[in-house]
Parts: structure tokens; C-alpha cells; sequence
């Protein structure tokens, strides 16, 4: 059951990754950021029942994190869309050197 | 030597006698020094009289020769600047001499007291302080007090005094009244402290010291860049003999483990007679002396030295600072009796100097110059004494040279302050050193005339004249020393040392005979014959003030009879070797090691030929000279004809600045600014390290800046790559 879940979760992880490094749009590079963080949750909660609830815990704040997170995140990709008209991150370059 | 450590125990016949008070002996031209330099100081910063480029007007741009003497217009109804005496000048005329006198009559004392201690086989050492406790190098402020350095003592303080009394006049209307009688008296404190050290190190001193006096008296004058150079080529001529000097007491330091005359007495011995190490250490004692005393190769700053007021010539550049050189070889007796070799260089290049510099002096036409050249001579001389073991006869010819030179020096000060105040009531910028615009001067300065004959006379080793005499026991002592000596045993470069004696004993008598041609020729040109300053100028020529002559009678008695201090057998009109008798406990049992512990007998016959040599070489020289030379056919210098042939090539002085300037000065010069200046400096500092570094801050910096893309994706990439990479290297490790 462990190794299952474990693999998922690599999987998805791994999909959320792949999802970052090809995607231009900011929305879907967003969406896979979360992918990967749920992918993380999952590993916590297959290791929670063997080594206890501390995974479980874990997760919670996760969850709260990124929820946080995904309203500070949608609120910047708002902000942008208002000011450049797109979300293609190759347009966006502002912190060039 | 445990005689030397009962010295300082206090067991010493001088101690507790007027020998305890020598430190003041130092100490009271050091107190003229504060005295005048504070007057100096003082006055310094009121505008005025005290400006340099006032010192000599309208005078200074024209370009008329060294400007010595140039002080001596003012006071003489002088219309176009008036001089204002310099508001400390009675100050410093009494301070100024009356220190040295002060301590003259202190040594005067110490000597009847050494006299009344009898016999004194060991050096008065009087301790003051430690001054360089540094693990095993321990060097004491310490004095010592022996035949020679009382010698030392008398001559600088004795014709120290009366140089300080002529520079009153000489100098009376000079702006940097003071500040020449501070920079004089710093000079005998110093000459002092170099004949009083009782190390190598506080002798040293006194030797910068000496050094750093010469410099400012040299560019006493400075503004005018001539005299200003010609200080600079003395202070670093000098530094190249300093270095060898230092060298020297580095080696007997490292393997003597002290350096203070008595240790280095004690071991000199250990270090093997005519041993490598001792040679060597000989050798760069030399290389120092012939810097300080202006022998081959580094005696062209002597000449040069002429720039300077013509007291200081007499004084440091003829009497005192370049004897030291003397002085050190005589003092180091006992490491040069060890190293015939070395010895035999000193005698060799002794005698090449004084032959050198005695050809050079016959082509001049400036009168100090041809002074400055006799000097190169006669330190040859001293050099040809001392070197081949003759101790007392360098340092008796040290003393009597003191004398005639110094009377030369100040009488043709005295003939340069009448030239110049001639010239300048009648606004001439002609050159006042030159003897073409002199002639028959005998006629309007009598004093100054008989005694300048005295000097020459004296000079030339006339017989009963103190130079006959001195110059008599160098020449004959050379010879006895070929004959018997270490010396003559030794060999350099192969050739037997007896050789190489004889060689120089043929050159001393050349030299003696050029002596006497270039003395007579400067006596003729300047004070007989047909007058050529010009018949404006004519009526203002005067004898000098009696502060001026007044010194030189007292020298001219000295140049006179000099010689009774040390009277040869032949002669016997006196106490017989008075010198000798007073400096054996010093050099005497070197003076014996270097004759194989015989003393040099001559038998009659011989001694008398010697002499006979000496004297007739000397009087054929003045009678060649006499009939030789013409000065009715002399033009005054700015209708002179330029020299020819080889008269040229010496009144170029052989060229040797020229080739110095082109083997030595130039390739220095242009390695500097070539390679060191545009090649290291620009180059290598400013264009890579600095403007490199900046440059490769730059670049660094674009090529960083370069990867801020402010593309995420590609963040994103760099990211997981860098993960992977971790992650990679943990799992493979």
C-alpha cells in the first residue's frame, strides 16, 4: 500500500514538475505548482500510517499554506492580466538583469 | 684586552680626570647647532632678507659660474639690492665659532691631561647607554678616547674654529646667515661623533651624519639648480660607499658577534690572516672610503662639491668629512694588517687616484677646482699611507694636509670675496673663480699672496715645509714596504706585491710632480703676471677683512711647520717622530704585523736618496712650471680660446662624468623610464592590476547578469537541474 502511494505520488510530483518547466500560462503553471504540493501532501499521508499523525498534521498546514498562497497567487496574476493583457509568462520578463 | 675591560671599570690612568667631560666635546657644536637653527627658524618666516632668490639678485640668472662668493656683495656700497644683514647674524658670529672654540680648548685639555696620564695602552671608554640591545647585537652609546681620535679631535675643532671665525667675514651678508653656522655646526657635532664612536655603528653615524651636512652645505645655495644637483650627485655617490661599509659590518657582526673597536680588536685574529673572509670585509670597508673620501671610482662628486661656500670646501670637502675615509682604515688597523690583499688594492688605488686626479688639476681653469682635484690627490696619498701599512704617515699627512688645504681653500676664498666685490661694484657678471680674469693679484692682496706661496710650498714638498715631511714618510714608507712588508709577499691578480708597491711608489712621485706643476701654475695664473679682471674692476680689489686673513696666518704658521710634529731622524731639529711615538699603542702592532715585526730600517744611504728623490721631483715641478707657463699670454675667460688636443681631454676631466653619465646614469634613466615607468608602473600596476581588475569586475558581472533572463521557465529549469543534481549527488555517493 505504501509503495503505491508512494509512487503516485512521485508521479504526479514528477507531472507537476514536467507542467512548470513546459507551460507558458501563468494559470496552469500555477495549477501544477499546486499539483506538486498535493503531490507532497499525499507522500505525507502514506508515511502518516507508518510513522503516525504527525504526517496528517502536516498536511493541514500545507493545505492552509496554500490556500493562502493560491489568493496572493490568483490576486498577482489578476494584477498582471489588468496591466499587460496576457498571462504568457515568455512576455514577462520584468526581472531581467 | 683585559686591559680594556679594567678600562671601563674605571681603572683607566684618564679616569676621573678632565678625559671624563669628552661627551661635551660633541655636545657643544650640537648646542650651536639648536642655537643658530632656532635664529634660523625665527626668522624664517619674515619675507626679505631671508628670500634665497634675493641672495643673489639680478646676479642669479645670468649664468655666471658657481655662484660661490656671491654672498660677498652688499655692504660695499651696493646700489641695485640692499642688503640688510640678517637680524640674528651677531647671534650667530658669536655662537657659531664660539662653540667650536669652546670645545677645542676642552680637547686642548683632555690632551694634557692624556699627556700627563703617560703611557696609555688601552683605549678611555666611557659608557653611556645601551642603545641597540637587540639579542646578541649590543651596541653601547659609548666614546672612546685614544691617541688617534684625539689627533681627530684637535685637527676638527682646531681648524674647525678657525674656518668658523673666517666664515664671519666670508659669509657676513649672506640672508642664510644663521642657517650656515647651524648646518656648520651640525657638521662638527657630527665629524665629532664619528672619530669619538667607539663601534662601528655610532662611527657610522657620525659618517650619515657627516654625509647629510655635506649635502645641505653643497646646495647651500639652492636656488640655483646647479648647486642643488651638485648636492645630490655628492649624497648619492655616497650612499653606493655606504652600502659597502654596511656590508662590511653586517660580515663582522655575523661572524665577530659584536662591533665595538675593542671586540673587533680582540677578535680579529679568529678571523685568520689573509683569510677570504677578512679580505672581503676590507674590501667593502673600502668601497665605503672611497666614497666618503672621493677615491676611484666614486671620487666625482668631490669636484662637483666646489658648489658650496668656500669655507665648507675647506672645512668638509678638504680638511675634515673626506679624511673620515683615512680615519676608518686607520682605525680598522687591525683588520687591515690582516688582509694584505686588501691592503694592497687600498695602496693601488690610492696611488691611481692621486696621479689621476693630479692630471685632471693641471687643466683647470677654476680655482677651486683645480683645489678640489689636489684634494682627490693628496686623500690618494693618505690612501698610499695607510694601505701599505704606514699608519702614522697616512694620519700625519691627514694632519698637515688639514693645514696647507685649508689655507688653500680659505686663501682662495679670500682671492674669490676680492674678485666678486670687484666685480660687483662695476656690475660685471663675470666668472669670479676663473683664473684667466685673475692675474697679479700678488700686488693688491699681500697677505693672502705670501701665505697661499706658504701652502703650495708646503704642498709641494718643499723641504721644512709641513707636506715635505708627510708626503716624504708616505712615499719612503711604500718603498720600504716593497722591499719587506706582508704586502710585498701577497699578490693581486697575480702580480707580486712588491711589484705593485715599487709601481705605486713611481706613480706617488709622478703625482708629486704634477702636484707641484698644477700648484705653481695656480699661484702664477692667480697672483703674478699681468692683471686680466679688467682696469674698471682693477681699483676695487682689496685685501680682505682681518676676521678673513687672521685665520689664515694662523694656518700659515701651521702649514709652516707642521712637520716638527713628527720629525723624521734625518732631520733631527726636534722631539724625532712626535706622531709615531703617540699613536703606537694604536697601530703600532699592526704596523709591525705588516713588516714581518721588524720596523722598516733604511740604512742612511738609502733614506737620504729617498728624500733627495722626493724633494727634487717636487722643485722640478714648480721650476718646469715656472718656466713653462706664460700668463702674459693668458686672455681673460670670455676671450679664451677653447682648449686643445690633449689639454682638452683633461680640462674635460678625462670625460669620466660624460662616461659615467653614459655607462651608468643613462641606462638607469632610460631602464627607468622605460621599463619601470611605462613597462611596470603603467603597464603592469595601473593597466593590468588596476584597470584589469576593474575590468574583470565588469565582465564577471555582465556574464551574471547575462543569466538573470527574467524568464521563469528558464528559472524553473535551472531550478530542477540544480534539485537533481543534489539529489544525484547523494544518491551516488
Amino acid at each position: 500500500m505504501l509503495a503505491e502511494s508512494l509512487f503516485f505520488s512521485a508521479v504526479l510530483f514528477c507531472i507537476g514538475v514536467v507542467g512548470v518547466l513546459t507551460r507558458r500560462n501563468a494559470i496552469i503553471l500555477f495549477m501544477c505548482v499546486e499539483l506538486m504540493l498535493n503531490a507532497v501532501n499525499l507522500t505525507f499521508v502514506a508515511f502518516a500510517q507508518v510513522y503516525g499523525v504527525a504526517g496528517q498534521v502536516f498536511v493541514f498546514f500545507v493545505m492552509t499554506v496554500a490556500a493562502a498562497e493560491a489568493a496572493v497567487g490568483l490576486a498577482i496574476i489578476i494584477a498582471l492580466f489588468r496591466h499587460r493583457q496576457t498571462v504568457n509568462l515568455q512576455n514577462i520578463n520584468l526581472l531581467k538583469g | 684586552m683585559l686591559l680594556q675591560h679594567a678600562a671601563a671599570a674605571g681603572t683607566h690612568p684618564l679616569s676621573g680626570t678632565i678625559a671624563e667631560w669628552v661627551w661635551l666635546l660633541p655636545l657643544l657644536p650640537l648646542l650651536g647647532f639648536v642655537i643658530n637653527g632656532l635664529a634660523s627658524l625665527l626668522s624664517a618666516s619674515h619675507l626679505g632678507p631671508d628670500d634665497p632668490s634675493l641672495a643673489h639678485g639680478p646676479h642669479g640668472a645670468d649664468g655666471h659660474a658657481p655662484h660661490d662668493g656671491a654672498d660677498a656683495h652688499g655692504a660695499h656700497g651696493d646700489d641695485h639690492h640692499p642688503v640688510v644683514r640678517h637680524r640674528y647674524a651677531t647671534l650667530a658670529s658669536i655662537v657659531g665659532p664660539a662653540v667650536l672654540a669652546l670645545s677645542f680648548a676642552l680637547a686642548l685639555a683632555i690632551f694634557l691631561a692624556m699627556r700627563g696620564a703617560g703611557e696609555m695602552a688601552s683605549p678611555f671608554v666611557q659608557t653611556y647607554f645601551s642603545w641597540m640591545p637587540v639579542g646578541d647585537l649590543q651596541v653601547d652609546a659609548a666614546f672612546q678616547l685614544d691617541q688617534l681620535s684625539m689627533v681627530m679631535v684637535l685637527i676638527i675643532t682646531g681648524v674647525g674654529t678657525l674656518i668658523h671665525i673666517f666664515s664671519v667675514g666670508y659669509m657676513q651678508d649672506d640672508p642664510g646667515y644663521p642657517r650656515y653656522f647651524a648646518y656648520l655646526n651640525l657638521f662638527v657635532f657630527f665629524m665629532l661623533l664619528l672619530v669619538l664612536g667607539a663601534n662601528y655603528p655610532l662611527l657610522f653615524i657620525g659618517w650619515e651624519g657627516v654625509g647629510l651636512c655635506s649635502y645641505l652645505l653643497i646646495g647651500f645655495w639652492f636656488s640655483e639648480k646647479a648647486n642643488a644637483d651638485a648636492g645630490k650627485k655628492a649624497f648619492i655617490v655616497n650612499r653606493i660607499g655606504d652600502f659597502g661599509f654596511l656590508i662590511a659590518m653586517f660580515l663582522l657582526f655575523a661572524n665577530l658577534g659584536t662591533l665595538s673597536f675593542t671586540g673587533v680588536q680582540a677578535g680579529a685574529a679568529s678571523l685568520g690572516f689573509g683569510g677570504v673572509l677578512v679580505t672581503t670585509i676590507c674590501l667593502f670597508l673600502f668601497l665605503g672610503c672611497t666614497g666618503k673620501s672621493a677615491q676611484i671610482p666614486l671620487y666625482v662628486w668631490l669636484p662637483d662639491a666646489m658648489a658650496g661656500p668656500t669655507p665648507v670646501s675647506a672645512l668638509i670637502h678638504a680638511a675634515t668629512m673626506v679624511t673620515a675615509g683615512v680615519y676608518l682604515i686607520a682605525r680598522s688597523n687591525f683588520l687591515f694588517s690582516l688582509a694584505p690583499v686588501a691592503s694592497l688594492v687600498v695602496v693601488l688605488i690610492g696611488a691611481l687616484t692621486a696621479l689621476f686626479a693630479a692630471s685632471i688639476g693641471l687643466k683647470q681653469w677654476d680655482i677651486k677646482k683645480v683645489l678640489a682635484y689636489s684634494t682627490v690627490s693628496q686623500l690618494g696619498y693618505m690612501f698610499v699611507g695607510v694601505g701599505s701599512g704606514a699608519y702614522v704617515a697616512g694620519i700625519f699627512h691627514l694632519m698637515t694636509h688639514a693645514f696647507f688645504k685649508a689655507l688653500l681653500f680659505l686663501g682662495s676664498g679670500s682671492v674669490i670675496f676680492a674678485m666678486h666685490r670687484a666685480y660687483h661694484h662695476t656690475h660685471n657678471h663675470d666668472d669670479a673663480q676663473d683664473m684667466r680674469n685673475m692675474g697679479g693679484l700678488a700686488r693688491y692682496m699681500k697677505v693672502t699672496w705670501v701665505l697661499m706661496w706658504i701652502a703650495t710650498l708646503a704642498i709641494s714638498g718643499v723641504p721644512f715645509f709641513s707636506g715635505f715631511f708627510s708626503k716624504d714618510e708616505i712615499l719612503g714608507g711604500v718603498f720600504l714596504r716593497a722591499r719587506e712588508s706582508t704586502l710585498a709577499e701577497a699578490h693581486l691578480f697575480g702580480i707580486p706585491g712588491s711589484y705593485i708597491l715599487y709601481l705605486c711608489y713611481v706613480i706617488g712621485l709622478a703625482a708629486a710632480f704634477m702636484t707641484a706643476v698644477y700648484m705653481t701654475r695656480m699661484m702664477i695664473y692667480t697672483f703674478h703676471g699681468p692683471n686680466r679682471t679688467g682696469d674698471r674692476e682693477r681699483e676695487h680689489l682689496a685685501e680682505a677683512p682681518w676676521v678673513m686673513t687672521g685665520p689664515l696666518v694662523v694656518l700659515g704658521i701651521l702649514s709652516a711647520v707642521g712637520g716638527w710634529f713628527n720629525l723624521p731622524k734625518l732631520i733631527p731639529f726636534g722631539p724625532l717622530g712626535g706622531l709615531e711615538h703617540w699613536l703606537e699603542p694604536v697601530v703600532g702592532e699592526s704596523t709591525l704585523r705588516v713588516t714581518n715585526g721588524v720596523l722598516p730600517e733604511a740604512s742612511h744611504g738609502l733614506e737620504l736618496a729617498l728624500v733627495v728623490a722626493a724633494v727634487a721631483i717636487g722643485l722640478l715641478g714648480i721650476f718646469y712650471a715656472y718656466s713653462q707657463l706664460k700668463p702674459d699670454r693668458l686672455v681673460p675667460k670670455r676671450e679664451a680660446p677653447g682648449e686643445e688636443g690633449f689639454a682638452r681631454v683633461l680640462n674635460n676631466k678625462w670625460y669620466v662624468d660624460e662616461a659615467y653619465d653614459k655607462a651608468i646614469v643613462q641606462p638607469v634613466v632610460s631602464t627607468s623610464r622605460g621599463l619601470l615607468w611605462r613597462g611596470v608602473d603603467t603597464g603592469l600596476i595601473d593597466g593590468v592590476m588596476v584597470t584589469g581588475s576593474q575590468k574583470l569586475a565588469q565582465v564577471v558581472g555582465w556574464a551574471g547578469s547575462q543569466l538573470q533572463s527574467g524568464q521563469v521557465g528558464t528559472y524553473a529549469w535551472v531550478l530542477v537541474i540544480g534539485v537533481l543534481a543534489v539529489i544525484g549527488a547523494f544518491t551516488l555517493r
